[in-house]
């Protein structure tokens, strides 16, 4: 399935205060969690986001706390994917683990402006900035991490299995 | 081709005799860390899998320091569902009020990790036990929840930079946390990417296991996937009397692969600050220029220890904290606690006009018990300064070790000891 959205740019090392500043960790409802993604960084995002928009930005992405409440506010606020030059380790897996796409390319983080049309293409590979008429490629994910995202997340993977050892 | 000790402890718990970084491996885990932020997704996460049971009862710890003694409603019922959990599974390392500590802080003291281990925890600052010379390493509530399921863990080995710490020439009041903050200062926040960090060097070895504990804790500032250090005599005294199981000593070959090496020579180290809103801002507290502050915050699992204790009240002794500054000061465990009450320390806090507080995370996520308001600025022994961090998105943070904060508290702005002294 390819995803399509408006990009929203932002800069090297977002922390995951800026994703979900830890005031609001005293939940882990992903709604309550949402309606506050991104504020320190951009204060309009949580409102202004729209299902399908991807978040686009610089290196380091997600470095800071181990919490999956942030793969989970961006998720569930309807962002269908991260784009960043780099991401910082536990977020990337925790991104995986939840079943929320991200691409790693520096090209992209690079070329792509805030409001750009972006179309993700199936397998996330490519990245197709429509408004400017460019492609990126992104780092390709290794298999058994394709598997875990196949299945929606280590939980379906691990249901999964559970199940087939009987 | 010999492997460092990051890649012996992964092959050793993935039933291998090598391993090579880039592979990816299923390990068993040794013991499993939650929190009360992360671990209410993870026992949900669990609860779906399917299992009945967890993997094993006395390798799972479960740990409520971040928000309490639960600072309102919402904390209340998450650190509940975690209590209920570990009742319902007889989770044998549950700590309650009363008798917990930060995390961090609390593991290495019980004798819950260990040289040689595999230790994962739904916590970024679980690197900070590879001080110990284990494999530890931060990941996400699915993960544990997982984990607690299967006792396993799917891990990518990771390549490691080696940093060498050379020199006996240490300078006055230098701690680890001198040393790591500068370290970051060299190599970025994102320095050691996916990658395990391993100290050594003669100034590595002269540290305390507190100041290694310190150095592994911010691993995860440079972007590691763990700190480590090779365990020695100083490892072996601290763990012998705490150990409840067995446990293994593994050094790096001679002919282990580096991805880098840097080298670094203690004598040029001061003791350090970094600025806001990245760790990577380090600098020496003599260039900090005139910064005033208005909080101080001595505690947290990079800085709660008693030696870090010691420290700040050497410097804290007969004086006074500044009129315009709040000093809070935040023991790691309740064990901590009453040793610093034994050595006096406590009356010294007191005394120059101090809050000291029961163990909790509290002022170091911005939590509770020391949040800063809009424009304010505070120096703190914690280990991120991202905007943010500890309250409005407009404050602003200084990290440094204790001997700074508390001569800071004193001065009313960023100060080393020696002007107060
Ligand atoms: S003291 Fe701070 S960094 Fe350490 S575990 Fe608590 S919140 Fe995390």
């Amino acid at each position: 399935m390819s995803m399509r959205g408006k990009a929203w740019t932002f800069k090297d090392d977002i922390d995951t205060d800026a994703i979900i500043p830890a005031r609001y960790l005293n939940t882990s409802d992903p709604e309550s969690l949402a309606r506050h993604c991104m504020e320190d960084a951009d204060p309009s995002f949580p409102e202004k986001v729209r299902p399908g928009d991807i978040i686009v930005a610089g290196k380091n992405f997600g470095c800071g706390s181990s919490r999956e409440h942030a793969p989970l506010a961006i998720k569930t606020c309807g962002v269908g994917a991260v784009v960043a030059a780099s991401f910082a380790r536990i977020f990337y897996r925790n991104a995986f683990n939840i079943g929320l796409a991200i691409l790693e390319s520096p090209e992209a983080a690079k070329r792509i402006r805030a409001g750009d049309e972006l179309e993700i293409a199936p397998g996330g590979g490519l990245i197709r900035n429509l408004t400017r008429g460019e492609e990126y490629a992104a780092t390709a994910i290794p298999p058994f991490m394709a598997e875990i995202l196949a299945a929606g997340g280590l939980i379906g993977y691990l249901q999964k299995k559970v199940k087939d050892d009987g | 081709m010999g492997m460092t000790i990051t890649e012996k402890i992964l092959a050793a718990h993935a039933g291998r005799d090598r391993v090579s970084p880039g592979e990816l491996i299923e390990a068993r885990v040794d013991l499993a860390l939650g929190n009360d932020i992360t671990a209410p997704i993870a026992i949900a996460e669990f609860e779906k899998i399917g299992v009945k049971e967890v993997f094993d009862r006395h390798r799972i710890a479960l740990v409520p320091d971040h928000f309490t003694p639960n600072k309102d409603i919402r904390s209340a019922e998450q650190v509940k569902t975690m209590r209920q959990f570990a009742q319902r599974h007889e989770i044998t390392h549950y700590f309650e009020v009363g008798r917990m500590g930060i995390e961090h802080c609390l593991l290495p003291q019980e004798g819950l990790v260990l040289p040689g281990e595999l230790i994962i925890g739904a916590d970024s600052h679980t690197c900070t036990y590879g001080a110990l010379g284990a494999f530890a390493t931060g990941v996400g509530s699915t993960d544990l929840g997982a984990a607690m399921a299967t006792g396993e863990i799917w891990l990518r080995v990771p390549e490691t930079i080696k940093i060498v710490i050379r020199g006996t020439g240490w300078k006055r009041w230098v701690s680890g946390k001198d040393l790591i903050l500068y370290v970051i200062g060299k190599i970025g926040v994102d320095g050691a990417l996916y990658r395990a960090l391993e100290f050594t060097g003669e100034a590595v070895e002269a540290l305390s296991m507190e100041g290694r504990l310190t150095m592994a804790n911010m691993a995860i500032e440079a972007g590691a996937k763990n700190g480590i250090f090779a365990p020695d005599d100083k490892t072996e005294a601290y763990v012998k009397e705490r150990a409840r199981r067995p446990y293994r000593l593994y050094c790096s070959d001679e002919g282990a692969r580096y991805s880098e090496v840097y080298e670094f020579d203690v004598g040029d180290i001061e003791p350090q600050v970094a600025f806001p809103h990245l760790p990577e801002n380090a600098r020496p507290v003599g260039e900090a220029g005139a910064v005033q502050i208005d909080q101080a915050v001595i505690g947290s699992c990079t800085n709660g220890r008693i030696e870090d204790l010691r420290a700040a009240a050497a410097v804290l002794k007969n004086k006074k904290v500044h009129p315009g500054v709040r000093l809070i000061v935040i023991p790691g465990t309740q064990e901590i606690y009453l040793q610093a009450l034994k050595e006096g320390l406590v009356e010294i806090f007191i005394e120059a006009g101090a809050a000291v507080s029961t163990p909790t995370c509290g002022p170091c996520l911005g939590g509770h018990m020391g949040v800063l308001a809009r424009g304010e600025r505070a120096v703190s022994t914690t280990n991120r300064n991202f905007a943010g961090r500890m309250g409005h998105p407009q404050s602003e943070i200084y990290l440094s070790g204790p001997a700074v904060a508390a001569a800071s508290a004193i001065s009313g702005r960023l100060a080393g000891p020696e002007e107060v002294l």
